[in-house]
């Protein structure tokens, strides 16, 4: 019944794409662009009878026209607006993109070598690095759904970081984006590049954080990662989007033989959140591990899709996912992951565990394992629960109260997850907050 | 400091303690010995506040001339009261330091005191491992998590000595532990008797009385204080054993 209101917003999007300006984008981007088109009008807008966002309603996003912007009106953003939204408290290159653009002047480079590129990706289109874009952008994302080919269609910046062979990143590179209110009732198609070549190495916190604004807006981001035999990426995504703000994001990662990926996803403020993280396995001896916090509450969606895909013989992933629901909130975790016939030795686990803090919250918390190679580990675990009262009982017995005693436990879930991260520049703002959150109000 | 009087507490309509009358006086150590099934646990949880056990009416309990029975768990603890569980629970995710550290300054502003900082907690900690010969990698450690039993009962001891109760209770802290461990338990709990603090030992073995030895003994058998005497009585009871108390007891019903 949906499907009417539901295609005429996908034309609606579509027709919008004459207003994308083309005055000095390059041929081969204007033919993704193309491409990116033909893909939306093939495709329908996410809905609940499509099995993988059969527990994903995204009805309230996909019922409106959130306009794309295709330039960076005069946004008002200087370094004050900046510093109040950062989150993240430590030395670190910063690049700052509002509403989907790249601003250089907001950003520093901090102890960067000189061949590593963090920049606009509307710049690096144009100038020295063009060719590596050419060669990456679009080659590693599959067709996702409606949304990535609107991110397409309408891919213009976000973030192009380039790391050249053996160079190795010490200092984290924040990659800050900002919705202001320029952006209600539109979207950003923020679309991210990261490359880091063989034998690099970097950390890259993807920092989204919107101003608590009335009205709705749509963050629909896509990242492009690949990552070079044996290069090594940390990635720590932050989503603290404004309550109205959605943020529908697929991240790809194309991983060659002996790489490491680490991400750590933590999903703490926004209406709708989507992260979708798909990862392949392409060169033996590759490993991820893929953690993720999710905190839940009110009458919010967060969906963490994993996506996994064991391509080659020897590589070994790890998934661990936390979280803690409250509310009437609801939360869907997907751990799936595909072992093609020839990657044998796979060594794959996954587990999810989640804290319930009140009855109306929802999860659907499911591994999906397809395994098609024999020789194989691959081991899954869910659980679901609260903390037990034999446990409230005894901090009770320690002078401790009931509010009191949730707040610690809650904090101290959510630790595990959040101490496997070993960035400080996040560690410390991110426990405080969680500390903050659950803490009891006085 | 403790006075029982006629305490009847029953789960689900099913009476398990049928009328006890203890008092305890500053200074005291008082065993409570029993057959498995004769409520000591009972009894101690419900000293201690927990919920799931109905209280008649009629019975009544004041602590420090407080009435204790209508006061919330964590209310009793921050007045002095302590328990040290039989079978304490594992708490992933949060250290001995953090959780005494909370439970300390739980205490200390229920009684007007300044809450304690993390220097001046840890000093106190520290001292504390050191009195009771624990491992200063405790205070590191999830709460119990992967514990041996015996490490988790020594746990308990260093959470008594941290909290400074005036009345601490044991609930078969030496059950399950070899002669070493029973060794430093008992060190342990001895180190803590003081003039102003008493002790309520429940325990099923008489061989911790040869190391903490008491001023009264107690038989709790179904319920009920059925035999109240010095410390000669642990070792009458042992040389009986609890099936002597079977038969004289339960020809008597
Ligand atoms: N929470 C409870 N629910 C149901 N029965 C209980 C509960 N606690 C104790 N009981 C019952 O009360 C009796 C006394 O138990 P307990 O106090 O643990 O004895 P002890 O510590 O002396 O071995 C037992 O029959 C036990 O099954
Ligand atoms: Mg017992």
């Amino acid at each position: 019944m949906s499907e009417i209101p539901q295609s005429k917003v996908r034309d609606a999007y579509l027709a919008l794409t004459a207003a994308r300006p083309n005055g000095n984008t390059p041929a081969w981007v204007q033919a993704l662009h193309a491409e990116g088109e033909s893909l939306l009008r093939e495709t329908e807008l996410p809905h609940t009878r499509m099995e993988e966002w059969r527990q994903t309603n995204i009805n309230a996003i996909n019922e409106r026209t959130f306009a794309p912007l295709t330039d960076a009106p005069d946004h008002g953003v200087d370094a004050d607006s900046v510093a109040a939204l950062r989150f993240v408290n430590g030395v670190c290159s910063e690049s700052v993109f509002v509403n989907g653009f790249h601003v250089p002047g907001l950003g520093s480079r901090k102890d960067l070598p000189a061949k590593v590129a963090v920049t606009g990706l509307c710049n690096a289109q144009l100038g020295d690095h063009a060719e590596t874009v050419k060669a990456h952008l679009n080659h590693h994302l599959g067709a996702r759904n409606a949304y990535t080919a609107l991110n397409t269609a309408f891919l213009q910046d976000g973030a192009f970081v380039h790391v050249p062979r053996n160079t190795v990143v010490e200092t984290p590179i924040h990659l800050l984006f900002l919705a202001t209110p320029a952006l209600e009732d539109c979207s950003a198609a923020i679309r991210n590049l990261i490359v880091l070549e063989e034998g690099a190495q970097a950390t890259i916190i993807l920092s989204f954080a919107g101003n608590a604004g009335a009205a709705a807006y749509l963050s629909n981001v896509v990242d492009e990662i690949s990552l070079g035999a044996n290069a090594s990426l940390t990635l720590c995504k932050l989503v603290r989007e404004g309550a109205q703000g959605n943020h529908l994001a697929t991240t790809e990662v194309h991983q060659h033989r002996d790489s490491r990926f680490h991400a750590h996803t933590f999903s703490m403020e926004g209406a709708v959140i989507r992260n979708q993280l798909c990862v392949n396995l392409a060169g033996e001896g590759a490993e991820c591990k893929l953690n993720g916090l999710y905190l839940n509450d009110g009458n919010r969606l967060i969906d963490n899709a994993l996506q996994l895909t064991h391509t080659v013989p020897r590589c070994s992933s790890r998934i661990a996912y936390k979280g803690i629901l409250d509310g009437k909130s609801k939360s869907v975790f997907t751990g799936k992951v595909n072992v093609l016939r020839d990657a044998q030795k796979t060594d794959s686990n996954q587990i999810s565990n989640n804290l319930m803090l009140s009855d109306t919250a929802a999860i659907d918390a499911k591994p999906q394992l397809e395994i098609y190679a024999d020789d194989v580990k691959c081991t899954h675990g869910a659980t679901v629960g609260s903390s037990p009262p034999e446990i409230i009982f005894y901090f009770r017995s320690r002078g401790i109260d009931e509010a009191t005693a949730r707040g610690m436990l809650t904090y101290g879930f959510a630790g595990e997850i959040v101490d496997e991260m070993n960035i400080d520049a996040v560690h410390a703002p991110l426990s405080a907050y969680i500390y903050d959150k659950y803490s009891p109000k006085i | 400091m403790l006075e029982v009087r006629n305490l009847k507490a029953s789960v689900d309509g099913n009476p398990i303690l049928r009328g006890i009358d203890l008092t305890v006086k500053e200074g005291e150590v008082h065993a409570i010995m029993g057959p498995n099934g004769s409520g000591k646990s009972t009894f101690a949880q419900v000293l201690a506040g927990h919920a799931a056990y109905e209280v008649e009416e009629s019975s009544s309990v004041t602590f420090l001339g407080e009435d204790l029975l209508d006061m919330p768990a964590e209310e009793r603890a921050r007045l002095g009261l302590f328990l040290a569980f039989q079978y304490p629970v594992e708490i992933p995710g949060i250290t001995n330091s953090y959780f005494l550290k909370a439970a300390v300054n739980e205490i200390r502003v229920s009684r007007g005191l300044e809450e304690l900082d993390a220097m001046d907690f840890a000093d106190q900690l520290k001292e504390k491992m050191e009195l009771i010969n624990v491992d200063p990698r405790f205070a590191e450690r999830f709460v119990n998590h992967g514990f041996s039993g015996g490490e988790k009962k020594r746990n308990e001891i260093l959470q008594l000595a941290v909290m400074e109760p005036r009345l601490a209770i044991l609930d078969e802290t030496d059950s399950g532990l070899d002669i070493d461990a029973l060794r430093v338990v008992s060190e342990g709990v001895n180190k803590l008797r003081s003039e102003n603090r008493a002790f309520i030992l429940v325990t099923h073995y008489q061989r911790l009385l040869d190391y903490i030895v008491p001023d009264f003994v107690h038989v709790l058998y179904k319920g009920r204080i059925v035999r109240s005497g010095g410390k000669e009585l642990a070792l009458e009871l042992e040389e009986k054993g609890y099936d002597w108390l079977r038969e004289t007891e339960d020809a008597l019903v």
